[in-house]
């Protein structure tokens, strides 16, 4: 999760490299953080909703771009293995219309599934079994197929997980059960704390997200993405924009939601937060709406992932390099 | 009771109505909010005033609203209950020797780092096993087990309010007594509706400082204050804990603060009890209060002019016992949870017919 932290699939040879290039290049320049914007102004059909084959290349195309790989699959290997369970952390709390498309999660599943990935071994989760329900995912814990699964099924792990402010027991999806999380937070607004993208979206994977919301998620948010097992496992963040909402979230308001027809791909949650922070914010400004700071929940979180006592990404303008295909 | 006696006589009743829809029986329209457009609400009934969207809970996390309408989620929804000595409470004014049927909820409307109770408090209900009981089933296990009141504790009873009042109904009419331990975070119209339905509020004063209610609590003192006040003046039994957590709240001039506070705004005859703190959840990493951190508490009390101050969680220490403020004889002796003799008579000290304020109707006879 760290934006210099090893990719999954790299050799005992890739990590020294990384391991002596990585401080001399760092003394040169430092390396920032990809975010890719991909989007698609034909994404949707006749009716209005997402089209799945041209959904299934934007994600094609956002994910090649990211890797740098010729192919989709190469880019998808680069994310998990074989054998690998590999959790997809949705965002379901609003239902339809404010939630992680299904026709983006069917995408990712059938791309997995072709670098690999074994489909019980693919879990899409969240809080509970009735928001998965409600956003249109079919719950199921059958083991030959594609898991789908809310943590008040799961359960939660005995352990507690401690950083700074935040204390929290980690759900087992994430905590046992899954290797590896795509997190698939949705571009939208949040009326405590601002946003809710891919920081925000680990809420999901705690016991008790209603404690964290006070002083606008700060440094709440921050402190739950510290927690070991979420900065292991978190390994690519796509950040479903196929409609984005700037304004009444999290709950689904159809009047502020925009057909804004993109994902965003980063594996530093922090730039990816910033990127789409400033997307709504323009959004916003567009409208001829207040900056989230003239209503007390511009989202400060984001600064303090940032850090040196978090250091999860960078929010640094300058140090993150958006890539629009 | 034990544990296993309690789920037994449970039993029946869970699994009939767990037949017919297992979250609706705990599920009732809470009494205190407002709805404000696109179908959110904000919570009126402690300080916080969470604006909550539709699907969201509360920082409680008791309390949902659905559609616009707010619901608590844990009405008769009963995850802890045990018989306690009222002493354990503490409650030491408070019919003495008696025994309270004592029950919570999960849920808690401030998240302490050093919360005993933490895997109940911090936990949503649908995260803790739980048993159905309503009001009146509390009531006729009170009565089974010869208590004569009931204690809404373990957890914060605030947050379970709606269900606090109607047990309370229901007890005084079959003659049992309500208690609240509650950390008195809590707006003024739902404290107001208490008082009038309960018989005695222990308050945890956390600290006397505003810091540590932001960084300790994640809560407000202030309000904490107004509440106590507010009981005083309503003329319900009150009592104070302070817990004392080393190197947090444990200075000179908290202690003293506290004391002038307690002398100037509810009077000298307010029982202060300080209580030892033990490791647990969040604090770990301090030690237990050194006892000669409670007596130097006590002693700053005793000096200001505090007629009641007590030490807890030390068993068998002198300051565990009543002492008549005029004849400074020993009136209620204690010892851990259980009054050894008692030397009052219709409220006064018995030596000297001093008045020592409390409920004492009812207490047990030593």
């Amino acid at each position: 999760m760290l934006r210099n932290g090893p990719k999954p699939g790299f050799t005992r040879r890739d990590l020294l490299r990384a391991g002596l290039a990585g401080p001399l290049a760092a003394r040169a320049a430092p390396e920032k953080s990809k975010v890719v914007i991909a989007r698609d102004a034909s994404l949707r059909g006749a009716g209005g909703s997402a089209d799945s084959g041209r959904v299934l290349k934007l994600l094609d195309r956002a994910v090649q771009s990211f890797y740098a790989s010729d192919s989709p699959l190469d880019a998808w290997k680069k994310v998990a293995r074989p054998g690998e369970v590999v959790g997809l952390k949705v965002n379901c709390l609003s239902g339809r219309g404010a939630a992680t498309s299904t026709v983006l999660v069917d995408a990712l599943c059938e791309r997995l599934q072709q670098a690999g990935i074994r489909q019980q071994d693919i879990v899409i989760w969240d809080r509970l079994n009735s928001d998965l329900e409600s956003a249109g995912f079919r719950v199921t814990s059958r083991k030959d197929r594609v898991r789908c699964v809310g943590n008040d099924a799961s359960g939660y792990d005995t352990d507690l997980a401690v950083y700074g402010s935040a204390g929290s027991l980690l759900s087992n999806t994430l905590a046992k059960t899954c290797d590896a999380v795509i997190n698939l937070p949705v571009l939208k607004d949040h009326g405590i704390v601002g946003v809710t993208l891919a920081l925000k979206n680990l809420f999901g994977a705690i016991h008790n997200p209603n404690k964290y919301h006070t002083n606008a998620g700060d440094p709440y948010v921050a402190d739950v993405n510290m927690f070991p097992a979420i900065r292991r496992k978190v390994r690519l963040t796509i950040c479903d924009g196929i409609t984005a909402q700037y304004e009444g979230g999290p709950s689904y308001m159809p009047q502020w939601s925009w057909p804004y027809n993109g994902l965003i791909v980063a594996r530093d949650p922090v730039a990816l937060d910033q990127t789409g922070w400033q997307i709504l914010e323009r959004k916003r400004a567009e409208k001829g709406m207040k900056p989230l700071r003239a209503l007390n929940r511009e989202p400060v979180y984001i600064a303090t992932a940032a850090d040196a006592r978090h250091r999860l990404g960078t929010n640094d303008p300058n140090l993150i390099d958006v890539v629009e295909v | 009771m034990d544990r296993r006696a309690f789920l037994q006589g449970l039993a029946l009743p869970c699994l009939a109505a767990r037949a017919a829809d297992p979250d609706a029986r705990y599920t009732v329209e809470a009494r205190y909010y407002e709805k404000l457009p696109y179908k959110k609400i904000k919570c009126k009934l402690c300080p916080r005033e969470c604006v909550i969207d539709d699907r969201e809970r509360g920082y409680c996390g008791v309390r949902e609203n659905r559609g616009g309408t707010y619901y608590s989620l844990v009405h008769s929804r009963v995850c802890a209950a045990h018989v306690d000595p009222i002493e354990k409470k503490p409650l030491f004014h408070f019919l003495p020797g008696t025994v309270a049927f004592s029950l919570a909820t999960a849920g808690c409307n401030v998240n302490c780092k050093m919360c005993q109770n933490w895997d109940i408090s911090q936990f949503r209900p649908e995260q803790v096993a739980s048993n159905y009981l309503p009001p009146r089933d509390v009531t006729g296990v009170a009565r089974q087990y010869r208590c004569p009141s009931i204690a809404y504790t373990y957890s914060e009873p605030v947050v379970f309010c709606e269900y606090v009042l109607d047990c309370a109904e229901a007890g005084r009419a079959a003659g049992v007594k309500s208690v609240v331990i509650s950390g008195g975070y809590i707006q003024e119209e739902p404290l107001k509706e208490l008082c009038r339905r309960v018989d005695a509020i222990k308050i945890d004063l956390k600290a006397y400082s505003e810091k540590y209610y932001k960084e300790v609590v994640n809560g407000e003192l202030k309000p904490v204050l107004k509440a106590l006040a507010t009981i005083r003046k309503q003329g319900t039994w009150s009592e104070i804990v302070y817990l004392v957590v080393p190197t947090l709240n444990d200075s000179d001039e908290e202690f003293r603060g506290l004391a002038r506070w307690v002398k100037t705004e509810l009077g000298v005859e307010v029982p202060v009890h300080f209580s030892r703190f033990h490791p647990e959840y969040l604090l770990k990493n301090l030690p237990p209060t050194p006892l000669a951190t409670l007596e130097r508490a006590k002693a700053i009390c005793d000096a200001e002019g505090l007629h009641y101050v007590y030490i807890g969680n030390v068993p068998g220490h002198p300051a565990e016992s009543t002492v008549c403020p005029k004849c400074r004889r020993v009136v209620v002796e204690r010892a851990g949870f259980t009054v050894q003799a008692m030397h009052l008579d219709g409220g006064k000290c018995r030596f000297c017919h001093q008045p020592v304020p409390g409920v004492w109707d009812g207490a047990l006879r030593v």
